[in-house]
């Protein structure tokens, strides 16, 4: 490692839209530059979780690390820094981006420029990176990349006549795109003699090595041996072991040096003590300052998590500790629901990390979970002049005792095509937009900008934006702070009872028809008992709606024919089975989907 | 000695009924031929395990028995007292479809030793016997009820089915009506609802909204009239839906209810043997080859623990608590209900005990009651026995 000079080295990352190729450009490049065989690739060697490969995501980012020798008969060290493509995870991106010179961006023949291209590359910019474009899918028959071209250099405003095209697919014009990452992406600057000051850009847990920490070395070497510590967290640690990335491997080297990407570890238990975004240092010759950006995520995003077997709290609990070592961002705490029993309230950063994190526990860990409708944070302002943050529904004081409540708003951007604009303007208005702009950036398309509460966002929006547009809609956001509002807790009652884990804050304008719809999706849900059950929704103490499920006259098992008993015991399993499922409230039987049922409020509509 | 019930299944019919799902099929006479003979033989070479059995009840089901030509049901009849011990006064049921039984073979039934008929009405309304797909007519059951006493039944059974499509509370009332002015009143009567069960052209029907079944409050309706009506008959209900003159409850349903034992022969036929539940394969061909290649010479012999009996499927050993559990939930179905005594007998320990605290919830839900030495379901706790008999799986 130490034998390549600065000027040899390039550390860089794609930038793209969701579906543009991303992870398999990234994979013929691997490929090419002949780290790997064709046979040991798997087919997205970046994505190593299960989870990413099915929803094509990638969630946490990754390096690795590349030789290729150019035309110029030289070798090329390249590190590739794969950045996770949702805006759940921005903070992780633009730690990613920072520990880079440079990025390629991939746009889709096809589809050209979208939402999240112009949020990725706006970002990349801001990271002051050199930024050259790639036009990727050109085997489709309905490729147009002369105009894609065009509409990187409109849109967007950087050079793309000369860009690479390219089939990541087939792999044709890789060796293009390996030549570009050469001739436009600068080599790292720095100074190795000075004091070490690298980047902390990602982080795994490794129950043998403990976090694995990986780092942008900017100035001075990290060794064996060296103490360093974190200048955020103040921890610090023996460094035990630094390398550089394989392909979904580490491999150990003596020292990173000033330009290099790489990873050490220091036996270091907690991966909070190395958050993303902190600075590593040596403690006998630490730097000056650190580098600038640190900021520790705050979620945004909580729910209520129950196993649905409550004598498994233990392994739930233990569950979530162990995704906490690796995801620095997921909080949790305990918390009691009258109707679930013992679980945990915890945090996300968007809704995708909450169903990458619930999958993750239902699939690695074998639970079986109840999760509560998702909430965003408020704030509530008290009447004796306090403020708290309302994460659980269930704790909102007595509305005698609120000033005024704020709420999470976030500055949105819809990219459509022009056919859509009405309905999409028509979606954004029915969640409480506040219409800010339209820009044409071609004919036939247009960005909508919006101020869109984020509760308004968490459950279904995605979905509804793509089923109004069919599909051609893309959707981008940032938070932008909180705003007041006129919010109130709906609260369900079944059977009289009031069931917490049901409870959500909803707009008052809302209110109404939530609640009208929430009682008839239970009513739907609730299977009939021997008497008859009320469920009611009710603000404060006024019911606004009511539906009933009727009490159960009968429930016979078929004639016995022929003896056979074993059908019959069937039967009569299953019935029991179901019934061990459900939760009771009171002397009412709720399956667990009854939980999740305000989620689904909008389907059939 | 210890008694035995015999099954004996008869998977053919003349044509499927639009609600039908059980194990029946229409076929061609060679064919039943080709059955019968391998049903001869699993009953000749299963008589080995049975030997230390009195047979008192036997029933032959279907299917439709009286539509296939009565020479074979008699010859099965003959194999039985050959190679079994069968009480003298055991309870021999057939079942019987109007139009697919004459003069001649019920006498040749009767004749056989078969001494209880059972007769699938259903409905006496034509519009309603044809909307169900069933062959035969009011008038054909006539012709067949009174051939059945003239050829010397004195114990007979008709079927009867409420909450039909389209059907009113008044209807149903007046189907009743109809078999209780029979000419000679009959001795049992079941009658039950209408299930739609999947896989059948009902269900399709009923999926597509065609089916027009009346409410459950008319269903339940029908129910409880039944009950009522019987009763100022002179019939009392004895199960969720079996009715009989007193003396004449079907022995061979209540050994099911009962947990006794009893070896099922055909087609799909279910057994409870030795602790052990098994089911004959559905496999037409497989069934018939396997007892048509067994040998006479070879003494061949089936085992109840499915060694050398592959036509046996689904074995499951019944151990204490599935025994108790199938003890209660089954015998639940009685209005007599379970004896405290005889549970206690069996698995020599105390009901209360086991089932404490489901007894006393349904005790107090009003589901179940205490009469003298038998717990038994309330009025209110029949029409919801799914329910309380899915209690009683530990």
């Amino acid at each position: 490692m130490a034998e390549f000079d600065q000027s040899k080295i390039r550390n860089f990352c794609i930038v793209a839209h969701i579906d543009h190729g991303k992870s398999t450009l990234a994979d013929r490049m691997i490929e090419t530059t002949g780290v790997l065989t064709s046979r040991e690739m798997q087919n997205q060697v970046l994505d190593n979780m299960d989870i990413e490969r099915e929803r094509g995501i990638t969630i946490k980012s990754q390096a690795v690390r590349m030789v290729y020798k150019a035309k110029d008969g030289e070798e090329y060290v390249f590190n590739m820094i794969d950045t996770p493509g949702h805006v759940d995870f921005g903070y992780e991106v633009s730690r990613s981006l920072a520990a880079c010179d440079g990025a390629i961006l991939v746009v889709d023949a096809t589809q050209g420029v979208e939402a999240q291209t112009l949020a990725n590359v706006y970002l990349a910019l801001d990271h002051d990176l050199d930024v050259f474009p790639v036009i990727n899918k050109i085997d489709l028959p309905s490729a147009r990349p002369d105009e894609v071209k065009e509409e990187i250099e409109d849109v967007i405003g950087i050079e793309a006549h000369d860009a690479p095209l390219v089939s990541a697919k087939l792999g044709t014009g890789i060796e293009d795109v390996l030549e570009s990452v050469v001739h436009k992406i600068p080599a790292p600057t720095g100074d190795s003699s000075a004091p070490l000051k690298a980047l902390i850009f990602d982080s795994v847990y490794d129950s043998y090595r403990g976090v694995i920490v990986f780092v942008r070395v900017r100035d001075g070497v990290i060794k064996k041996g060296m103490t360093a510590k974190c200048m955020a967290s103040g921890a610090s640690w023996e460094v035990v072991e630094v390398g550089y990335f394989g392909p979904g491997q580490f491999i150990p080297c003596d020292e990173l040096s000033a330009g290099t990407v790489g990873y050490f570890t220091a036996s270091i238990k907690n991966i909070q003590d190395a958050r993303v975004g902190d600075t590593v240092t040596s403690v006998s010759d630490p730097c000056d300052e650190a580098l600038p950006g640190y900021k520790k995520v705050m979620p945004m995003v909580y729910c209520g998590i129950y196993p649905a077997d409550t004598a498994r709290y233990p392994e739930l609990r233990d569950a979530l500790e162990k995704l906490q070592l690796n995801d620095a961002s997921l909080f949790y705490e305990p918390e009691t629901s009258q109707a679930l029993g013992f679980g945990f309230r915890a945090g996300f950063l968007g809704l995708l990390h909450l169903e990458v994190i619930q999958e993750r526990l239902e699939r690695e860990y074998n639970l079986d979970l109840v999760t509560t409708a998702p909430g965003v944070v408020y704030k509530v302002h008290k009447t004796d002049g306090t403020v708290f943050e309302l994460t659980n529904p269930a704790n909102l004081p007595d509305p005698a005792e609120i000033e005024y409540m704020e709420e999470p708003i976030v500055n949105g951007e819809i990219m459509v095509t022009t056919d859509y604009v009405g309905s999409i303007m028509q979606l954004c208005q029915e969640r409480r937009g506040k219409y800010i702009s339209t820009e044409y950036i071609e004919a036939t398309r247009a960005v909508l900008k919006y101020e869109l509460p984020l509760n308004e966002i968490i459950y279904d929006f995605f979905d509804a934006l793509k089923s109004r547009s069919r599909g051609y809609a893309s959707f981008d956001y940032e938070i932008k702070g909180y705003e007041q509002s006129e919010l109130v807790k709906l609260d369900i009652l079944i059977n009289h009872d009031q069931v917490d884990a049901l409870s959500f804050i909803v707009h008052k304008d809302g209110a109404y028809e939530r609640g009208r719809k929430m009682c008839e999706k239970l009513k739907g849900e609730i299977p009939r008992h021997l008497f008859e059950i009320p469920i009611q929704a009710a603000i404060g103490g006024k019911i606004i709606a009511r539906e009933t499920v009727k009490a159960m006259r009968k429930d016979v098992l078929a004639k016995c024919y022929g003896g056979d008993i074993s059908r019959k015991r069937k039967l009569l399993e299953k019935q029991k089975e179901g019934k061990k499922k459900m939760r009771q409230i009171g002397n009412v039987e709720i399956p667990q989907q009854a939980f999740l049922s305000v989620l689904k409020l909008d389907e059939g509509n | 000695m210890k008694t035995l019930g015999v099954y004996i299944h008869i998977p053919f019919c003349k044509s499927k009924c639009l609600y039908c799902d059980f194990l029946s099929f229409p076929e061609g006479r060679e064919r039943q031929a080709l059955y019968f003979d391998a049903l001869k033989k699993e009953i000749e070479v299963c008589s080995k395990e049975c030997k230390e059995y009195l047979v008192d009840t036997v029933f032959v089901g279907g299917g439709t028995p009286t539509s296939v030509d009565s020479d074979h049901i008699v010859h099965i009849m003959e194999l039985i007292k050959t190679h079994y011990k069968l009480a003298e006064d055991a309870e021999i049921t057939i079942e019987c479809n109007p139009g697919t039984a004459d003069f001649s073979s019920l006498k040749a039934y009767r004749e056989a030793g078969i001494n209880r008929i059972s007769i699938g009405l259903q409905s006496p309304d034509d519009v309603e016997l044809k909307m169900l797909g069933r062959i035969h007519n009011r008038q054909q059951f006539e012709e067949c009820y009174n051939n059945a006493r003239r050829a010397g039944f004195t114990n007979v059974n008709v079927d009867l089915m409420g909450a039909l499509p389209g059907q009113t509370l008044e209807m149903y009332e007046n189907n009743l009506d109809y078999i209780l002015k029979l000419d000679t009143p009959l001795e049992h009567i079941s009658a039950y609802s209408l299930i739609i069960e999947e896989g059948t052209p009902f269900y399709d029907m009923n999926e597509k909204g065609q089916l027009h079944l009346p409410d459950e409050d008319t269903e339940r309706n029908m129910y409880h009239r039944t009950k009522e009506i019987l009763a100022g008959n002179g019939y009392k209900r004895y199960e969720i839906s079996n009715y009989a003159k007193e003396g004449y409850e079907c022995l061979h349903n209540i050994r099911y209810w009962k947990c006794r034992e009893y070896i099922g022969f055909g087609l799909g036929a279910a057994s409870f043997l030795k602790c052990r539940r098994f089911r004959n394969t559905s496999d037409f061909s497989k069934y018939t080859s396997y007892f048509l290649s067994l040998s006479s010479e070879r003494n061949s012999e089936m085992k109840a623990d499915g060694t050398g009996a592959f036509v046996r499927e689904d074995f499951e050993e019944l151990d204490r608590k599935a025994l108790m559990e199938e003890f209660m939930f089954m015998g639940l179905r009685m209005v007599s209900g379970v004896s405290v005594r005889e549970f206690e007998e069996r698995f020599k320990t105390d009901i209360f005990d086991v089932y404490g605290n489901v007894i006393s919830k349904l005790v107090e839900e009003e589901l179940l009651e205490r009469h003298g030495e038998f717990l038994r379901l309330t009025d209110r706790g029949l029409d919801v026995s799914n329910y309380c008999m899915a209690e009683f799986l530990l």
